[in-house]
């Protein structure tokens, strides 16, 4: 029989389910919130054993808490991942049929894009020739909202990528239906959408942003790790862990729709 | 918009129809039916229903939806329904086990139900854990109201508090939009409130009542104390509240 959850389980599995994602940073002050609040014994470094009895206990329920990297910055987030649905279906109960359409044109424009994007632009098209029903403008903008208020998406400037919640859920389905538009990193062997790749048309590689700040640190004359060819990127810098809790402190605490603004967030 | 809405107002007509066959089986199951039934489904089988009807009410929890019998025999128990109770007890087992919550019948005869959160309310939460969600702080207004004022209020006065607050329900806030709506529709369909018409009045008058997610949910003994901290006193000076706060906290639902 698998250890049973304390009340220090439980309380870090209900801030999961109204939160979908948080960030490494923020697990581990929940980790320690949760243990403190129920008098649990708390060390610090058995955040990963503290989910493993999540996980066990989840596990009949087809549901588990996944880690997965943020492409943004490469920062470790967990994801409350719903094992029995891992397709868009897992959407279905928030979205009208003609929002889940747009959501997978989304995904197939960001897909088979170089640089794992999307333009409002192109979303706004493609929402105008919707077999289900079309969208017009103004609702458009509206529902690409909700999906980054929902954490399905990110945007900034007017381009849209997956979120990393989106690529945590639903990396099987991509996978599996976009099996010949992945790109999979030279260095971390996970699906890499944002990126920079090799120039070389007979190599191309691509690897994570993230992945090539690590990769060429302190390196002045980069080459491709593949080809040996000059890396003709501006390198990127690392980004230390405690700088990207901003951004995802953000994601966290962003106005949630009508759907989920009711989750157990009132019980704060 | 509207189409939908009729559309969906048909389905709960004819879920209706189909919801009493759904009834009249469920209470039925002899003893050696059941027996017969849990020899024809294999242990696999009964998991993954449990499984799916745990799944079931979360989402419909998420939007804070009440759940009925009907529509978890309907939608997911389907041909394991002389099972029903075998399974349910199953699933309460699991929401207190592993998610710290507790599904509560909200009513007996139409068999309706909420999930309640088992854990104590922590007002130290790490504050980016939870999304600021401005609705809560209105809600906790409007209890907090109806509980000082012994259990019900005219809504005029709900209005007129909020105002105070510089809330005014008859303008669209910025951060929760029609507060009017919210309040006397969302919170009233998620069971925090009730929102009912005085009899004999002219013009129509309506009241707040605590509802009854508000009432298994919410701690009023923590929200006396609260109260009683804004205004730098103690709890116990509330003779009435507190006498009420302490015998809820005292008998648990
Ligand atoms: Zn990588
Ligand atoms: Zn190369």
């Amino acid at each position: 029989m698998s250890r049973p959850m304390g009340d220090s389980h439980k309380r870090f599995l209900q801030t999961m389910m109204s939160n979908g994602i948080i960030s490494s940073v923020q697990a581990k002050a929940l980790h320690r919130h949760c243990c403190e609040t129920h008098g649990a014994h708390f060390s610090p470094d058995r955040l990963e054993e503290f989910i493993d009895v999540i996980n066990t206990n989840l596990q009949p329920m087809f549901m588990h808490i996944r880690k997965g990297t943020s492409e943004e910055d490469g920062a470790q987030h967990y994801a409350l991942v719903n094992m029995a649905e891992t397709d868009i279906t897992r959407m279905s109960s928030d979205y009208a049929d003609n929002e889940l359409e747009l959501f997978r044109k989304t995904m197939d424009l960001i897909l088979d894009s170089e640089n794992g994007t999307a333009s409002s632009t192109d979303l706004l098209n493609c929402a105008d020739r919707l077999q289900t029903k079309k969208m017009k403008k103004k609702e458009t903008e509206h529902v690409l909202n909700k999906f980054v208020q929902d954490k399905w998406l990110n945007e900034k400037q007017g381009e849209y990528t997956l979120s990393t919640r989106c690529i945590i859920e639903m990396e099987q389905y991509i996978r599996t239906v976009y099996q010949d538009l992945i790109r999979l990193c030279h260095v971390c062997q996970n699906i890499v959408l944002q990126g920079q790749i090799c120039e070389n048309p007979e190599c191309g590689i691509k690897m994570h942003y993230h992945c090539v700040a690590r990769y060429f640190k302190g390196r002045t004359d980069p080459h491709c790790p593949s080809c040996s060819d000059f890396w003709a990127h501006e390198i990127p810098e690392i980004q230390p862990e405690s700088q990207n809790q901003s951004s995802s402190a953000r994601d966290v605490a962003a106005p949630t729709p009508s759907t989920s603004a009711t989750r157990r967030s009132r019980r704060s | 918009m509207s189409q939908n809405k009729r559309v969906a107002s048909q389905n709960r007509r004819s879920q209706l129809v189909l919801d009493e066959d759904d009834e009249g089986s469920l209470t039925q199951p002899s003893v050696s039916q059941v027996q017969r039934a849990r020899e024809n489904f294999t242990p696999v089988q009964v998991d993954r229903k449990v499984a799916e009807v745990v799944q079931f009410i979360l989402i419909k929890d998420q939007k804070k939806i009440p759940i009925r019998r009907p529509d978890i025999v309907k939608h997911v128990i389907k041909e394991y329904r002389t099972l029903y109770q075998d399974i349910m007890k199953r699933v309460d087992r699991t929401f207190e086990q592993v998610f710290g919550l507790k599904l509560v019948e909200i009513d007996s005869k139409n068999h309706i139900y909420i999930l309640t959160n088992k854990l104590e309310q922590s007002r130290e939460e790490p504050i980016s854990m939870c999304p600021a969600n401005p609705k809560t702080g209105l809600l906790f207004v409007i209890l907090g109201v109806i509980f000082m004022k012994g259990g019900s209020v005219k809504e005029t006065l709900v209005w007129n508090t909020l105002k105070k607050l510089r809330v005014d329900v008859g303008e669209k806030h910025e951060e929760f939009g029609d507060g009017k709506k919210i309040i006397t529709d969302e919170f009233v369909r998620q069971k925090y409130l009730e929102y009912v018409r005085i009899p004999h009045t002219e013009p129509l008058e309506y009241e707040f009542r605590w509802g009854q997610r508000a009432e298994s949910e919410v701690s009023k003994l923590k929200m006396l104390q609260f109260i009683a901290e804004l205004h730098d006193q103690e709890p116990q000076s509330w003779t009435q509240q507190y006498r009420e706060a302490t015998s809820a906290e005292n008998n648990p639902r």
